[in-house]
C-alpha cells in the first residue's frame, strides 16, 4: 500500500538549508520533495510518487555537508539543520557521469523528452566510453498477446519489480536475477510471461520510464511505422468493468485505442489498473 | 499470498529430502531461502526447476523472487551441469602462484570453464579470491550427492584437482617445510591436520609467541576440544563479564578503544552501547565471517583454529548488547572454518555455555551459522542483513544504521571476526590496559595478512605502529631475494603502494596520512618479476563480477573501467594512457560519490594508484 490518500497527522516543522536558502519542511519530507517545495529541479529515474523508493539510479544525489558520499535525494528523510547542496560540482559531476553509463549501455531513446533535457543539462557525452562499450543487448521478448518487453531499454529502476509486488499488484511474476552487469528483469527461469504468474494487469508498462515495456499494439505500430504521436489524443472515461470507478486515459490514434493508461494522482488507482481496465479496450473498436 | 508455482516441474525424491532435511519443521518463513537453495544445490549440483518449486512452496515464495535469489550466488548453478565442480581461484594471490598455468593445465583436460566436455562428470570454474592466498594456487571442490563434498585443495596441483574431482581422499599438503628460522613446537600437531605453522608461521617461534594475543591460541590449543580450550584460558573472559553485567562490559569496550576491524574502523564501544540502549526489541548480532576482499585470510585462521574463542565472544557481546540470537555469516568457501565453528557451537550448547541459561547465570544466548554462497558483496553488512533475510544481497541504503535497523529491522550490532576476537582480552584485562597498546588512535594488535611474493606468506599479529617494511622482513623479505615492485595494502578495495613507502606506520592513522587504508589487513607484496598490469586487469574484472548490480555508477561503472584496463593492457588507448587515466579519474569520482555502497566507492583505488604511483601502462608518474 501506498497509503497517498490517508493525511498525516500533523508533524513537527525541520529547518535546513538547501543552496544557501532556509527551507522548513514537515518533518519526515524526504530531500527530494524539499526540494521541489521550493522549486529546485532535481532530475529522477527510479524514482516515482506512487512507489517506495529504491534510489538505485543515482540521478537524484545531492551533497549533504558533513556526509562523506553524496546522498540519494528521493529517499533521504530531512534532517533539522541539514546543508544541502543541489548544484555543486560534485553533484553535477556524478550525475553527468550516471547520465554517460546509462545512455552508453541501454537505449534511451523512448525515455521522456526529459531525460535528454537531463542529459544537456549536465553535459552528458556517453559515447565517451568508446565504440565498443558493452551494451545490455536483448531480442525483445514477445511472448504474449498484451505486452512485450525489451530489455535493452531497461535501466534496472526496480519500478515493475515493485508494481508487480508489494507496492502494488502482490502478484510476484517477476524480480531481478543475476548480478552486477548481467543483472535483469525476470520470471522464474526467465519462462515466459504465459507460464509465470502474470495476470497481465500492465502496472508494469505503466510505471516503466524508458519504453522497455510496453503495449503489444504500440511495439507492432512502431514496428511498422505507423506510431505518430502527433495524430494521438487522450479520452478520460471511467473504467465500466465494475464499480471501483477506476479513471482510465485512453490514447487513440486513427480512431482505435493504442493505449490505457491512469493518471498517477488518481486517488483510486495510483495509476494502478487490472487486466480489463488496462487491456479490455477490445470491444470498443470492434466495428 | 497465492503462490504460482513453475507448470509441471517436479523434485527428484532426492532433492525433496535434502531440502526437508535442510529444513526440518521450520515455520514457511524466507529466512530459510539460502539453506534450502544449499540443500538443493548440494544434493543435485544445480537448482533444477523442480527443487526451486519446493523449495517455493515450503517457504512460500514466489519463485520469481527465489530465483533472483538464487541467481544472486555464484555458487548456485542455474542449468544443469556434471556434480563436480572445481573452482579455481584465479585471483591475484593465486596468480603470483601460478594459477594460470594451472587453469591452462585444467582446460587442457578438462575443457573451458563451465563447458563440460560430453559426457564429463567434472567440470571447472574460475574463481575470485577464497582467502588461502597463504598457500595457493587453491580450488574449492564441490562434489554433489547423498553425502556432498567441499574441500578446499590448497597449493593446488592439476592431479590434486583431478583427485579431488574423482572423490579420491588425496589430502593436498603444502610441498614447502617450516623454514629453518621456524621452528615446530610441542603444541603444533594439534588436531592430525597440524598445519597451522603455514597459516601463522609466526606463532611457530617461540620467542615471537609472547607477543601474540590474537593467535595466542592458534597451533597450541586443539580447536575441537573445549576442554582444550579451557585449559588454554577459554571462558574466563566470559566469567568476568558474567560478574561486572553488561553495563560494565560495555564500559571496558569503551575504554579498549577499541576500533572494529572488518574496515571501516568503527569504534566497537559506540556500536555496542547503542544496540544495547536500543528500546526496540529484540536486538542482534552478527559475527561477519564472510572475509572476501581478494587476500584476506586472517579470519579464517581464527575460526579454523580457536573456534571456541569466537563464541566465547559473541556469547560476551551478546550479553553486553542483549541480544539472545547470533548469527556467523560465512562465506561457503571455507568448509573447514564452517565444520570446525559448527563442531564448536555444538559443544559449547551441551556444556551449558549456549543456550537458555549460559554458564547457570540465567542468561538466554545461541548462535546459528549462515553459509554464504559466493557474492563478495554480502561482506557488506546491509547485503549480509539481506542474504540472512533470504533475500538478493544488496546493500541498503545508510540512514537508518544497523545499530537502529539492522537484521529484520532490529537493532543489530555487527562485528567482523577479528574485531569480535579482541574481546576476550579487554574484559579480561580490562580496556585500559588494552588501550595502552598499540598508538595512542589505533590500540590493541592487529592481524595482517601477507601474501604474494614473500618468503613466509601467512597470517601475522603486530601491535598497532609497526612499520610496513618491518612486517614484510618479518615474513621473510621478498622470496628469492628479488626487488620490491610494489605492495597492495588492504585488497583489492585498497591501494598500491611503492617501495618507497615501507615506511608508512601500519595504523589506521598513519595509512589514512598516506592516502591508504588498513582495510581487511591485505599486504599483497609483488616483486619484480611480476606483471602489474595483469594484476591491476584481474582486479578489474573481480569488480565487474562482484557488483551486485543494483546503482548505475557501480553496475556500469565497474565494466567500464575493465574495458578502460583491457584497451590499456591490450595497448590500445583511446588518445592516450593519460586520457584513459583522465576518464578513469572522471568515473573513479562518480562511483565513490554516488555509489550505494563500499564496493562501488572503492573500486578505483587500486588501479588508480597503480596507474599514477607506479607507472603501470605508461601513465604519467605523479
Amino acid at each position: 500500500m501506498t497509503g497517498a490518500a490517508i493525511p498525516a497527522p500533523p508533524s513537527r516543522e525541520v529547518e535546513l538549508t538547501i543552496d544557501g536558502r532556509q527551507v522548513r519542511v514537515p518533518e519526515g519530507t524526504t530531500l527530494l520533495q524539499a526540494c521541489r517545495s521550493v522549486g529546485i529541479d532535481t532530475p529522477t529515474l527510479c524514482y516515482l510518487e506512487t512507489l517506495t523508493p529504491v534510489n538505485v539510479c543515482r540521478v537524484c544525489v545531492v551533497e549533504v555537508e558533513g556526509s562523506r558520499a553524496l546522498v540519494p535525494a528521493c529517499s533521504r528523510p530531512v534532517e533539522p539543520k541539514m546543508v544541502v547542496h543541489t548544484d555543486s560540482e560534485r553533484v553535477r559531476h556524478s550525475r553527468r557521469v550516471v547520465f554517460e553509463l546509462l545512455a552508453s549501455s541501454v537505449d534511451l531513446s523512448l525515455a521522456p523528452a526529459r531525460v535528454r533535457e537531463d542529459m544537456a543539462r549536465y553535459g552528458a557525452s556517453p559515447e565517451r566510453f568508446g565504440p565498443r562499450a558493452a551494451r545490455v543487448a536483448q531480442p525483445v521478448k514477445v511472448d504474449n498477446e498484451l505486452y512485450v518487453r525489451d530489455y535493452s531499454r531497461c535501466i534496472l529502476c526496480y519500478k515493475c519489480v515493485e508494481a508487480c509486488g508489494a507496492d502494488a499488484q502482490n502478484t510476484f511474476a517477476i524480480a531481478v536475477s543475476g548480478r552486477g552487469f548481467g543483472a535483469t528483469i525476470a520470471t522464474e527461469f526467465d519462462h515466459p510471461l504465459p507460464d509465470s504468474a502474470c495476470v497481465y494487469c500492465g502496472n508494469c508498462i505503466g510505471v516503466c520510464p524508458t519504453g522497455a515495456l510496453m503495449f503489444k499494439s504500440e511495439h507492432d505500430m512502431r514496428a511498422a511505422g505507423t506510431w505518430d504521436e502527433s495524430r494521438q489524443t487522450v479520452t478520460e472515461t471511467i473504467c465500466g468493468y465494475c464499480g471501483v470507478g477506476c479513471t482510465l486515459q485512453l490514447r487513440v490514434q486513427d480512431n482505435s485505442i493504442v493505449r490505457v493508461t491512469s493518471p498517477l494522482d488518481h486517488d483510486v488507482t495510483s495509476g494502478h489498473l487490472c487486466i480489463k481496465g488496462r487491456f479490455g479496450f477490445q470491444f470498443v473498436q470492434n466495428r | 499470498m497465492d503462490l504460482h508455482l513453475i507448470p509441471s516441474a517436479v523434485p527428484s525424491s532426492e532433492e525433496r529430502a535434502a531440502i526437508d532435511a535442510a529444513l526440518g519443521t521450520c515455520a514457511a518463513d524466507r529466512q530459510w531461502l539460502l539453506p534450502a537453495l544449499h540443500a538443493a544445490q548440494e544434493r543435485a549440483g544445480w537448482i533444477s526447476e523442480g527443487a526451486l518449486n519446493y523449495i517455493c512452496e515450503r517457504l512460500s515464495v514466489p519463485p520469481a523472487d527465489a530465483y533472483g535469489v538464487a541467481s544472486f550466488y555464484a555458487l548456485f548453478a542455474m542449468a544443469k551441469r556434471p556434480r563436480a565442480v572445481a573452482h579455481v581461484c584465479d585471483d591475484i594471490a593465486c596468480r603470483v602462484n601460478g594459477a594460470e598455468a594451472l587453469c591452462g593445465a585444467l582446460e587442457a583436460r578438462l575443457g573451458k570453464p563451465g563447458e563440460p566436455l560430453p559426457g564429463a562428470s567434472a567440470t571447472w570454474l574460475r574463481s575470485p579470491c577464497q582467502g588461502h592466498c597463504e598457500r595457493g594456487p587453491v580450488a574449492l571442490v564441490q562434489i554433489a550427492g547423498p553425502n556432498p563434498v567441499n574441500t578446499t585443495v590448497t597449493a593446488a596441483t592439476i592431479e590434486s584437482i583431478l583427485g579431488s574431482l574423482a572423490g579420491s581422499t588425496f589430502e593436498p599438503r603444502a610441498t614447502s617445510q617450516p623454514p629453518s628460522r621456524v621452528r615446530a613446537t610441542a603444541g603444533q600437531a594439534n588436531n592430525g591436520e597440524g598445519d597451522s605453522w603455514i597459516a601463522a608461521p609466526q606463532t611457530t617461534v617461540p620467542e615471537w609467541r609472547p607477543g601474540l594475543r590474537l593467535l595466542r591460541r592458534v597451533g597450541v590449543v586443539d580447536p575441537a576440544s573445549l576442554d582444550d580450550y579451557r585449559a588454554h584460558g577459554g571462558y574466563a573472559a566470559l566469567r568476568r563479564a558474567l560478574d561486572v553485567g553488561p553495563e560494565g562490559v560495555l564500559r571496558e569496550i569503551t575504554e579498549s578503544r577499541l576500533l572494529g576491524r572488518g574496515g571501516a574502523a568503527f569504534p566497537t564501544g559506540r556500536k555496542w552501547e547503542a544496540v544495547a540502549h536500543a528500546a526496540v526489541r529484540p536486538h542482534y548480532l552478527i559475527c561477519n565471517a564472510d572475509e572476501s576482499e581478494p587476500g584476506t585470510f586472517k579470519d579464517r585462521v581464527l575460526m579454523e583454529e580457536d573456534p571456541f574463542a569466537l563464541i566465547e565472544a559473541m556469547t560476551i557481546a551478546g550479553y553486553a548488547t542483549g541480544c539472545e540470537t547470533g548469527y556467523v555469516y560465512i562465506r561457503a568457501e571455507y568448509p573447514r572454518a564452517t565444520s570446525r565453528l559448527a563442531h564448536a557451537i555444538e559443544r559449547a550448547r551441551l556444556r551449558g555455555l549456549l543456550g537458555d541459561d549460559v554458564m547457570g547465570a540465567g542468561v538466554r544466548f545461541d548462535i546459528q551459522i549462515r553459509r554464504g554462497a559466493g557474492a563478495y558483496i554480502c561482506g557488506e553488512e546491509t547485503a549480509l542483513f539481506n542474504s540472512i533475510e533470504g533475500k538478493r544481497g544488496e546493500p541498503r541504503n545508510k540512514p537508518p544504521f544497523p545499530v537502529q535497523a539492522g537484521l529484520f529491522g532490529k537493532p543489530t550490532v555487527i562485528n567482523s571476526v577479528e574485531t569480535l576476537a579482541n574481546v576476550l582480552d579487554i574484559v579480561s584485562q580490562g580496556g585500559p590496559a588494552f588501550s595502552r597498546i598499540g598508538t595512542a588512535a589505533s590500540s590493541g594488535t592487529k592481524l595482517f595478512c601477507v601474501s604474494g611474493c614473500v618468503e613466509r606468506p601467512g597470517v601475522y599479529e603486530v601491535n598497532f605502529g609497526a612499520l610496513l617494511g618491518d612486517l614484510i622482513e618479518f615474513a621473510g623479505g621478498v622470496r628469492g631475494g628479488r626487488r620490491l615492485q610494489a605492495v597492495l595494502l588492504g585488497g583489492a578495495a585498497g591501494v598500491f603502494v611503492t617501495p618507497d613507502e615501507l615506511g608508512m606506520p601500519l595504523t589506521f592513522e598513519g595509512t589514512r596520512a598516506q592516502g591508504a587504508a588498513l582495510g581487511s589487513g591485505v599486504v599483497m607484496v609483488f616483486d619484480d618479476s611480476i606483471d602489474l598490469g595483469d594484476i591491476v586487469h584481474r582486479i578489474a574484472a573481480f569488480f565487474r563480477e562482484e557488483s551486485c548490480g543494483q546503482c548505475v555508477p557501480c553496475r556500469v561503472g565497474t565494466i567500464r573501467q575493465e574495458e578502460l584496463v583491457h584497451r590499456l593492457r591490450a595497448g590500445a588507448p583511446m588518445g592516450s594512457a593519460a586520457a584513459e587515466l583522465a576518464l578513469l579519474d572522471d568515473l573513479a569520482g562518480a562511483m565513490r560519490d554516488a555509489s550505494i555502497c563500499g564496493l562501488g566507492q572503492t573500486a578505483s583505488g587500486a588501479i588508480q594508484t597503480a596507474m599514477r604511483k607506479l607507472g603501470v601502462f605508461g601513465a604519467t608518474k605523479s
